[in-house]
């Protein structure tokens, strides 16, 4: 009895398989753009009954792949282009402003760059030695290949290699984590992420960085030089709804929706 | 000879369905060691081993690849929490089996199966927010060695617990019947008679709760600290071969990508190399005598 | 069923020997050992679960479980989400469950016949359980998504998913039916039963608690995993219409909602509590099915 019961179930199920033979557009990739692009997405559907906008996370180099291999039409991409990548077609969507952080105890006043630099050098290795507590200096270092790594080495002329931290993270909220209620620690963030957990009541605290705070807004000002582009790519000029998708994307409808994820919008 | 017929396709079909699942086996291996060999082939098997440290993405010399370190975190990772919830499941196993009241069972059954069905992100966030900080009093910087192994600990009690109790309570009740009649204690009954006629079950437990530990990957991810480096002691951080591919292959191409691929067949040959070692000391019960149709 | 029918050795306070008295220290040694044991490993799951209800429990109603995720679920509800879940466990235990007892069914009554099959299967499953999740979520992907051409829908990720409680459900069950005693099979042989009937109505039935606790163990990995499902079943949370839709699932959510998107925390802890409730349903279903069997046993025989 309770073999034919799943029988059946099994045959509905498989009936339900061939149902709507919709297209979707897919858009994969970075993980930090998909949320956003998933509430664009949605109000893109609103605006145009009848399309579908699918979007799966997966990582910025997935967001690559799949759209050189046609997998997807749309990836989405949390860095600015590298020179092996000019074959596809790059749209930016957002900025993100990358901030240093420590715990709220911290009494460090600000950084300069040439500090910062020291510190994760390890030739700083008391915050007493830059205007906080006498305590030992905790390194929270991204992992290798995320995009908020990479705009850090770069702004601060650092090699991954001459960095020896005691914490790798991986996420924006797992550095987060980390750093609160540790005074000892110091790491980097998505801006837009660490503000608003700051605000929330984390014990994080947003250093200001040769003087600029750092803020939503100074990123927006283009006043904070710590930033990453969020990009979506396709393999080909776009066409037909695809483009449309991506004309809206990047247009000043969805600048609420760039807000409310906490990113700035591209002007 | 309809019915013989019968027990013919019963057999093929049993068969069929444990070939498949072989098979299943074969097609992720194969699939692992295809995307590997691009590394393998470009890079060389020596260097996973030989090279001064793991910079894979490092554009200036091509990239270092040492797994050595990751390696040696994942065996520590796996020995701790196995040597921790070994004891600690076959302990409910025994709880439920021999000294609990019924419904103190049931309910003990149900907390487990919970535990199993707790997600890993969940396990990864409290050890983050609970765990780090209680071993950063102790010795800073807090993600450590010790913080993944009491993590997996708690996530693989639950495999251990219920499949040691159903190998427990597979244990004929003649035995235990027998033994008491004799006067033995319950110790003795428990560790003399119980424990001895349920041990391949009890090893199975273990096994697989050791294959979900060197498989866990989220949790351990955010509370290992991730640093790659042989760990001088539990309270150093270090980065297991699972974490080392969740965190790297989302930004991963070309050869890193491919050498993180690697670190998924290293992790495939020490999980077989665990299944042999514990292949010798299994020993293997079957039915077979009924089975000749 | 507390086994535990020892409770003195019926041996009277006076004859008691030192030897006695030393077996008594050491049974009470034991008990504490075992009990603290226990005591350790719910206190951890009520320490977990607390910190889940304090925070979670202000965000749970009625509409967090109807309605659809607004603001990248920041506010709204999770039932795409619920449902896709379901559909997923479904497709995985779909599948998982006849192909996992047959296995199991072939490891334990066929190992005389078919030694080197056995033997291979064995050690693959053994092998399988180690396989990282992730790794199957990549495997998964190439394999169901792209070269069975599934896309990213509920029926690659149940699929990927079932590769990943195969191992477990399979060893579970098969600890089950090892428990099953020969006399059972000697008996069914001797009156000439068919091997079939003989595991439909005799073999099956006494290895259920077996089976449950793989369904139990299977249905809790199947629910939890994150890593396998973000490149199989996918990241869409919109109701499905077909098991070719991408879903997103409740741990995927739960993991999206915690990790990637700022303010996400308290519906994070909330979705994970319903997993939960969901779960202790599921097991309690399982288990008093399994209870209620055996019981019915104990008046047969």
């Amino acid at each position: 009895m309770r073999i034919r019961g799943f029988v059946a179930g099994l045959a509905f199920a498989l009936l339900a398989c061939g149902g709507t033979d919709q297209a979707a557009i897919v858009v994969t990739g970075s993980s930090t753009v998909a949320p956003l692009m998933a509430e664009i997405a949605r109000r893109f559907e609103e605006q145009h009954p009848g399309v579908r906008v699918d979007v799966q996370t997966g990582g910025s180099s997935r967001g690559i792949s799949d759209a050189r291999k046609g997998l997807a039409d749309v990836g989405m991409v949390s860095r600015a282009p590298k020179d092996s990548e000019s074959d596809l077609r790059w749209f930016m969507v957002a900025r993100d402003g990358v901030s240093l952080i420590v715990d709220a105890s911290n009494s460090v006043p600000g950084l300069s760059k040439e500090q910062v630099r020291r510190i994760y050098r390890r030739e700083i290795s008391n915050w007493s030695e830059v205007g906080g507590p006498d305590l030992p200096i905790t390194l929270v270092h991204k992992a290798q290949g995320r995009s908020t790594l990479e705009v850090f080495l770069e702004y601060f002329e650092l090699e991954d290699k001459e960095i020896s931290p005691d914490v790798v993270v991986g996420d924006n909220e797992q550095g987060i984590k980390t750093v609160a209620g540790d005074p000892r620690a110091i790491g980097y963030v998505s801006v837009g992420t660490a503000e608003y957990e700051a605000g929330r009541g984390t014990s994080i605290r947003l250093v200001p960085l040769d003087g600029v705070e750092a803020s939503v807004a100074s990123v927006g000002q283009g006043r904070f030089p710590l930033s990453r582009q969020l990009n979506i790519v396709t393999s080909d000029e776009p066409q037909g709804i695809v483009a449309e998708l991506i004309q809206f994307a990047s247009s000043e409808q969805v600048h609420d929706l760039v807000e409310a994820q906490f990113f700035v919008p591209v002007e | 000879m309809f019915q013989w017929s019968k027990d013919h396709l019963l057999l093929l079909w049993l068969r069929l369905a444990a070939s498949v699942c072989a098979a299943i086996l074969l097609l992720v291996a194969g699939f692992v060691l295809l995307e590997a060999f691009e590394a393998l082939r470009d890079i060389g098997p020596v260097r996973f081993a030989a090279d001064a440290s793991w910079h894979p993405a490092s554009e200036a010399d091509q990239g270092l690849y040492n797994l050595v370190p990751m390696l040696s975190a994942t065996l520590f990772a796996t020995l701790g929490a196995v040597l921790l919830a070994g004891p600690l499941g076959i302990a409910s196993a025994l709880f439920c089996q021999f000294y609990a009241p019924a419904w103190v069972a049931q309910l003990q059954r149900r907390i487990i199966g919970l535990l199993s069905g707790i997600p890993s992100v969940v396990y990864g966030f409290w050890g983050l927010v609970v765990l780090v900080p209680l071993i950063r009093l102790q010795a800073p910087p807090g993600p450590s060695l010790l913080a993944g192994i009491l993590i997996l600990a708690i996530m693989i009690v639950p495999t251990v617990a219920l499949i040691a109790e159903s190998s427990l309570a597979a244990v004929p009740e003649a035995y235990l019947l027998g033994a008491n009649a004799l006067g033995i204690s319950r110790v003795g009954i428990i560790f003399r008679v119980a424990i001895p006629a349920a041990r391949s079950g009890l090893l199975t437990a273990v096994i697989l709760g050791a294959g979900r530990a060197i498989g866990e990957t989220m949790a351990i991810l955010m509370v290992c600290g991730n640093v790659v480096a042989v760990p001088e002691s539990v309270f150093a951080p270090v980065r297991t071969l699972t974490a080392n591919i969740a965190l790297e292959m989302a930004y991963a191409m070309g050869d890193h990508r491919s050498a993180l691929f690697v670190t998924g067949v290293v992790l495939l040959v020490m999980v077989v190399g665990l299944v042999a070692v514990t292949a010798s000391f299994a020993t293997e019960t079957t039915h077979a005598e009924s089975t000749h149709g | 069923m507390a086994r535990g029918m020892v409770q003195t050795s019926g041996v009277s306070p006076m004859t008691r020997q030192p030897r006695q008295r030393h077996a008594r220290w050491l049974d009470g040694t034991v008990r504490a050992v075992v009990g603290l044991c226990v005591a350790a490993v719910v206190g951890v799951f009520c320490w977990i679960v607390g910190d889940l209800l304090l925070v979670g429990v202000p965000e749970l109603s009625w509409g967090f479980l109807v309605e659809a995720p607004i603001d990248s679920g920041r506010s709204g509800g999770i039932a795409p989400i619920l449902v896709s879940t379901l559909a997923i466990l479904a497709v995985c235990l779909g599948v998982s469950l006849p192909l996992g007892t047959s296995a199991a069914l072939l490891l334990s009554e066929l190992a005389a016949t078919d030694v080197r099959l056995v033997r291979v299967v064995r050690r693959s499953l053994d092998v399988l359980a180690g396989v990282p999740s992730i790794v199957f979520g990549l495997f998964g992907n190439a394999f169901f998504c792209v070269a069975l051409g599934l896309g990213f829908s509920i029926l690659s990720g149940g699929l990927t998913l079932a590769c990943m409680v195969l191992p477990i459900l399979i060893r579970a069950t098969e600890e089950g039916l090892r428990s099953v005693p020969s006399d059972y099979r000697h008996a069914a042989a001797a009156l000439g039963i068919t091997r079939t009937r003989t595991i439909w109505k005799v073999l099956l039935p006494a290895a259920l608690p077996g089976l449950v606790v793989g369904l139990v163990l299977g249905i809790g990995r199947a629910v939890a995993e994150t890593a396998a499902l973000i490149f199989t079943s996918g990241y869409v949370a919109r109701i499905p219409t077909s098991l070719l839709d991408s879903g997103r699932s409740l741990s995927l959510h739960i993991y999206d909602l915690s990790m990637n998107v700022a303010g996400g925390e308290p519906k994070a802890y909330a979705s994970a509590l319903v997993l939960l409730m969901l779960l202790l349903g599921l097991i309690s279903m399982a288990l008093s099915i399994s209870d209620r069997w055996l019981s019915r046993r104990m008046v047969h025989t």
